[in-house]
């Protein structure tokens, strides 16, 4: 039986630990896939213009192929040189919830993520991504620091 | 946007310093602006609002009400049966989860709401009231119960009808449904009435949608700062919305999008307060609305007048039936059109049932309007059109007055929240007219170019002019869009209903889930 990781990547250093640290788990595994995820932070509840609302569709399909260019695709070339099955998916979302439900969706036994990213005042307003993801996650996760 | 007030009052105080002579120069170009607009506009306004044979009813208001009262037995009172249903979908409940990232059922309404919350709910109300007395209100609610299948209908046809370009970038609203809608049921004459309502669109656009807000806000700039001549107050807008449409300033726009919902949640919340703080009289302004409905209370026209003025500003503030918000609402991700038409309902409730009552409840509580101690009945003023105020206040200031008679400081949020309610709907209404504009004269730099020097242009022509020739001019040009738009949806309104029911039968049997629980 093979295990499943969601490895959630922020685009920065901290995303390349966890990602480092989720090859080594799938290493140590042996038969073990990777699905890489990448969330672009979005909210159904804001506030936009009618022009921005008549091109949304556009830009969604242009935000998801720029995260894939930068940041899904290039992990998943490292991690397919280290000769590891690894799959690549970018969504629209809260990063915890969407994480999560990703990881739901798709039966994983675990998540690894970095340690936040974010600081100072919407951090201490809102809390960390990777604060609510530790309280909500529906499997266990791993924080690398 | 904050700059920007602090401009146009620092350009408005500068200029009640200005020497004399320059003021009665400014005076006599806002009086000319005044006089040529009014003749210019005279024809067409008269013939929106001529009235019925023998009556002085407005056929425009007759056509408005029963279209609303049509849909509203066609579709079995819909906005009732749904309404539950519309909240859900607002919530995300029925939501695709594969969707997230496109455009949400509450972005599309937040949208749609930005373009009519705002002069409307605020100075349209005092006008209403100003002449029809509290008695306009209950029809006022009427019409906004009523208007909400109006929205539904046109809405959910907005959706089913929209262009998807091949960029993934889309453009709806009336003059695609008409067209392809006729089309649809081999109806001859949908693309005559798709150029029609393109053409009422845009003069709508430059109405209701821009000289009416640029006018409202001078009025209500110049009554904190003092009389100057509204052309400074034009220019000063015009530059600023010329920044956004024209040189693509979009992070304007953007900050505007987001900071209105806050003064309307700000309007409101006053509004309550000065409701809780007179709570002993509520009682007695809903006996007010009620007496004023039915008996007239010595308004001018009595019963009739306060219908006419209720059943006009509801229309002017919530659209129904316009065709406006189809435009705004066609941008939705969702695979059932309908769907938007039930969240597209309540608009009208939140535009004209909550807050134009709220508007309507504060003026009368607060006694601005006059009334004779012996007889109850209100004073008329001396021209008998309207009733008297306690300091000749009308519009804006009529409402103004009435906020800051129990929040003193009150006025001074409001004409902030007027500038920037009217800023967002002149970026609404520059999308709608630019929407209308391309589909008669095509896409392309020039053509979008010349609409929005044009938009531009009134902008200063509505701010120059006095408020009778504005408003008359304005409520024209939107309820001309509503006669080509009713008259399309009465043939239209066969395929709503189809996918009324098709979208009812699969909800209780079940097929369609809510994706959260």
């Amino acid at each position: 039986m093979s295990a499943t990781l969601v490895i959630g990547l922020d685009g920065h250093s901290s995303g390349d630990r966890a990602l480092a640290y989720g090859k080594r788990l799938a290493t140590l595994i042996g038969e073990c896939e990777l699905l890489v995820c990448y969330v672009i932070e979005w909210s159904p509840f804001t506030f936009q213009t009618p022009e921005e609302n008549a091109e949304r569709h556009m830009r969604r399909e242009k935000e998801i192929q720029t995260a894939m260019d930068r940041v899904v695709t290039p992990a998943l070339a490292d991690l397919a040189k280290a000769g590891i099955t690894a799959r690549g998916v970018v969504r629209h979302g809260d990063v915890a919830d969407t994480l999560n439900s990703v990881c739901v969706s798709e039966g994983a036994d675990q998540i690894v993520v970095s340690r936040s990213s974010e600081g100072g005042f919407a951090k201490r307003i809102f809390g960390s991504s990777t604060a609510n993801l530790v309280m909500s996650a529906s499997v266990p996760v791993t924080v690398v620091g | 946007m904050k700059s920007l007030n602090t401009l146009a009052l620092a350009a408005a105080s500068a200029l009640t310093a200005a020497p004399a002579f320059a003021q009665e120069a400014a005076q006599t170009l806002d009086e000319r602006v005044n006089e040529v607009f009014a003749t210019a506009t005279g024809p067409f306004v008269s013939f929106i609002f001529s009235p019925f044979p023998g009556t002085s009813f407005p056929w425009i208001v007759g056509w408005l009400v029963v279209a609303a009262t049509v849909f509203t037995l066609y579709f079995a009172f819909v906005q009732f049966r749904f309404f539950g249903h519309a909240i859900s979908l607002v919530k995300g409940d029925y939501s695709d989860p594969e969707d997230a990232g496109e455009v949400s059922h509450f972005q599309a309404l937040a949208t749609a709401l930005s373009g009519t919350v705002g002069l409307g709910n605020i100075a349209g109300v005092a006008v209403a009231v100003g002449i029809g007395g509290p008695g306009a209100t209950f029809w006022m609610i009427l019409a906004g119960l009523l208007g909400m299948a109006s929205k539904f209908t046109e809405c959910t046809l907005g959706v089913k009808y929209r262009n998807e370009y091949p960029d993934g970038s889309v453009s709806g609203g009336p003059m695609y449904y008409i067209s392809k809608g006729f089309d649809e049921l081999g109806l001859p004459g949908g693309k005559i009435l798709a150029v029609l309502f393109s053409i009422f669109c845009i003069l709508g656009a430059f109405g209701g949608g821009n000289m009416f807000q640029a006018n409202q806000a001078h009025a209500q700039i110049s009554g904190i700062v003092g009389d100057y001549p509204g052309w400074i107050t034009g220019i000063v807008f015009a530059a600023v919305v010329f920044a956004v449409i024209v040189g693509g300033i979009k992070s304007i726009a953007r900050v505007t999008e987001k900071v209105v919902p806050f003064m309307g949640i700000l309007y409101v919340g006053a509004a309550l307060i000065i409701l809780i703080a007179n709570f002993d009289m509520i009682g007695w302004a809903f006996g007010q609305i009620f007496a004023g409905a039915f008996t007239g209370l010595g308004v001018a026209g009595g019963v009739v007048g306060a219908l006419i003025q209720g059943f006009k500003r509801a229309a002017f503030s919530n659209e129904a039936g316009v065709g406006s918000a189809a435009i705004a609402h066609s941008a939705v991700k969702t695979k059932e059109p309908i769907t938007e038409g039930f969240v597209s309902l309540l608009e009208p409730l939140i535009d004209t049932v909550v807050i134009c009552t709220m508007t309507a409840l504060v003026i009368t509580i607060s006694q601005q309007l006059i009334t004779d101690p012996e007889t109850g009945f209100y004073v008329l003023s001396e021209g008998g059109s309207h009733i008297a105020t306690v300091d000749g206040n009308t519009g804006v200031a009529l409402t103004s007055a009435a906020f800051g008679a129990s929040i003193s400081w009150f006025p001074y949020i409001l004409a902030i929240a007027v500038v920037l309610f009217a800023f967002s709907t002149m970026i609404s209404w520059s999308y709608y007219g630019l929407k209308a504009w391309t589909y008669l004269f095509g896409e392309g730099q020039t053509t979008e170019l010349v609409f929005k020097v044009l938009f531009c242009v009134f902008v200063v022509i509505g701010a120059a002019a006095s408020l009778g020739p504005v408003i008359d001019f304005s409520d024209a040009a939107i309820f001309a869009m509503a006669v080509v738009n009713i008259f399309a949806l009465y043939f239209l309104m066969k395929l709503v209903r189809a996918e009324l029911n098709s979208y009812a039968s699969r909800l209780r049997s079940g097929e369609i889930r809510k994706f959260k629980h």
